[in-house]
């Protein structure tokens, strides 16, 4: 059934102006989306004909990176590409070290500092609100900024590399346990607040057995991601594997980078799928409880 | 009030005989596996060199670094014009990134979805490689792309594109998962083809999404833009290690300083914007 064409009319106008105010909005955007990339690639300095003139390179450096000195491709000659396992595996165990001690230390400093940040327990207004800065400035200046300052204090080496790695963590990983405690049910909390307990007796026994759970499985999860950043906080001379790893891309040792890199994605892959397991267990027993 | 007739300890022993055993089974292995999480960490620690003689001489000149560090200063006023406009380059660099990722990573968010490709060879194929560009760190992809088209902030946008094609691609590919799948078959139905389907059926319902995540990546990567200067793919982070290098601390904060007001700004506007395209309670995972 057709409407009368003096009915139709108006309403096919009204449809079309509606799409045409959508287009013009979306042209808009468009529009400025394009103004801003055209901006900052004069800022960045891009260049198309660079990129088409080296794009070869790229290729031919992926192609290099699995091909030994003699010319031979890397899954020929095993023995060859891995000539240095023993090293790596073992500056591989320090990576992992450190991400470990790194992580400890910082889930260490949030546990204490989650109760003095969570707005609903907080003893201390002022405090809560230093605690709160004082974390964003942890997590918010790079990971890498941390170790190349450690590193003027504390020399080169894996130490300097564990305290950056501790300090962003103690940011992270204070703003989640906070989060957890400000969803915690209070009512244990003002039960043993009752009784004439401390304030630190009432965290302990009120609010701790509710958020435990949750800063095992956020710590984990920060565990994994440790393990990345430690793989390459060795670029600045932080200890772990990374130091290698930039020597043999400035140097270009081809296969010796694809050799690590390789060992790195193993490694990383391997933690994931154990720490997501480990968490999976942990969550099963929270539910069961 | 009434008097609380006293506790008979025997009684309440008989009753609930649970509470008064020492420890269960759970508790002791809990605790075992606190102890020993405890004893690694400590043997960690001395395995690194945490309790060498040159530890406290560290933290001394680490107490010295940060005195050092205060106030911030910038030294003269072209530093602060210098620094100003590498922070600028920052920024136009994690832009350039992040756009041309979500450009490029859009094509293969599509085909890594069940719901668009069929075929399972190149769905998995496709999911396989978006993984391993993930699993390499973009400090890398910034040092091979610096030994590609030189030193400089063109190498910088690269490593930030290649680096999040990775995690566009699997995010894409999960949000489109998700989608609706009736809006297809109704443009299917109306006789359009399965690519009109994934124009007028999926990207409608998608983008919203995706526009956020790319809004959030925005965010998180000028902060990787500040780091791969580090090595040499422009961008203050280049400034920011020189200045450490030469021990010019006032220096070092006032970079610092700028970093983070540019960092909260960037937060504000694009959260701001976030919500304007989701809502404000449309939280994206």
């Amino acid at each position: 059934m057709q409407l009368p064409e003096a009915q139709l009319r108006p309403l096919l106008a009204g449809y079309e102006a509606t799409v045409r105010a959508r287009r013009w909005h979306t042209l808009l955007i468009f529009a400025a989306i394009v103004v801003a990339l055209g901006l900052s690639s004069i800022s960045a300095e891009v260049s198309p004909a660079l990129l088409v003139d080296k794009i070869g390179n790229f290729t031919s450096y992926i192609g290099r990176l699995f091909h030994l000195e003699s010319g031979a491709a890397v899954w020929t000659d095993p023995v060859e590409w891995y000539w240095g396992l023993g090293r790596w595996l073992r500056l591989l165990g320090e990576t992992l070290l450190m991400a470990y001690v790194g992580t400890a230390l910082g889930a260490i400093g949030a546990f204490f500092l989650a109760f003095l940040a969570a707005a609903n327990v907080a003893p201390n207004r002022w405090l809560r609100i230093a605690v709160r800065r004082f974390c964003e400035l942890c997590r918010t200046v790079p990971q890498l900024v941390f170790a190349l300052i450690f590193v003027i204090a504390f020399g080169l080496g894996p130490v300097s590399g564990v305290l950056a790695l501790a300090v962003h963590c103690v940011g992270a990983l204070g703003k989640l346990f906070a989060e957890l405690v400000e969803n915690i049910d209070l009512k244990p909390v003002e039960g043993v607040s009752s009784t004439g307990a401390p304030w630190h007796v009432a965290m302990r026994f009120g609010a701790l057995p509710q958020v435990l759970s949750g800063f095992v499985s956020y710590t984990l999860l920060r565990f994994e991601i440790n393990v990345r950043e430690a793989a390459v906080i060795g670029f600045v001379g932080a200890g772990g594997i990374g130091m290698d790893l930039l020597e043999a891309i400035r140097k270009f040792y081809y296969s010796d980078v694809s050799a690590m890199l390789v060992l790195i994605v193993i490694t990383v892959s391997l933690i994931d799928t154990l720490t997501s397991m480990l968490r999976h267990r942990l969550i099963g027993l929270a539910d069961r409880h | 009030m009434s008097i609380r007739p006293p506790l008979d300890i025997d009684a309440l022993r008989s009753r609930h005989p649970q509470h008064f055993q020492g420890c269960g089974r759970d508790r002791v292995m809990a605790l075992g596996v606190v102890a020993a999480a405890i004893a690694l960490l400590l043997v960690g620690m001395a395995g690194l060199g945490f309790f060498d003689s040159k530890m406290l001489q560290g933290a001394s000149k680490l107490w010295e670094v940060v005195g050092h560090l205060l106030p911030p200063d910038p030294g003269s006023w072209s530093h602060v014009r210098l620094y100003a406009s590498a922070l600028v380059e920052t920024v136009a660099i994690s832009l350039l990134g992040t756009l041309s990722a979500a450009l490029l990573a859009m094509p293969l968010g599509l085909l890594a979805a069940r719901n668009v490709v069929a075929a399972r060879v190149l769905r998995l194929l496709t999911r396989r490689s978006l993984d391993m560009i993930r699993s390499v760190d973009i400090l890398v992809w910034a040092l091979i792309w610096i030994n590609v088209v030189g030193l400089g902030p063109f190498a910088g946008a690269l490593a930030i594109m290649t680096s999040d094609i990775g995690s566009f691609g699997k995010l894409f590919s999960e949000a489109i998962e998700a989608a609706d799948r009736r809006p297809v078959e109704g443009v299917v139905a109306a006789g359009g083809s399965r690519l009109l389907g994934v124009r007028f059926g999926i990207l409608p319902e998608v983008f919203p999404v995706l526009a956020s995540q790319v809004l959030y990546y925005f965010e998180s990567n000028t902060r990787s833009a500040t780091i791969i200067g580090i090595v040499g793919a422009g961008g203050i982070g280049l400034h920011l290690a020189e200045a450490i290098r030469v021990l010019e601390l006032q220096q070092v904060s006032f970079i610092i300083a700028m970093i983070l007001i540019t960092v909260v700004l960037i937060d504000f506007t694009s959260n701001q914007l976030r919500f304007a395209l989701i809502g404000r309670k449309g939280r994206v995972a």
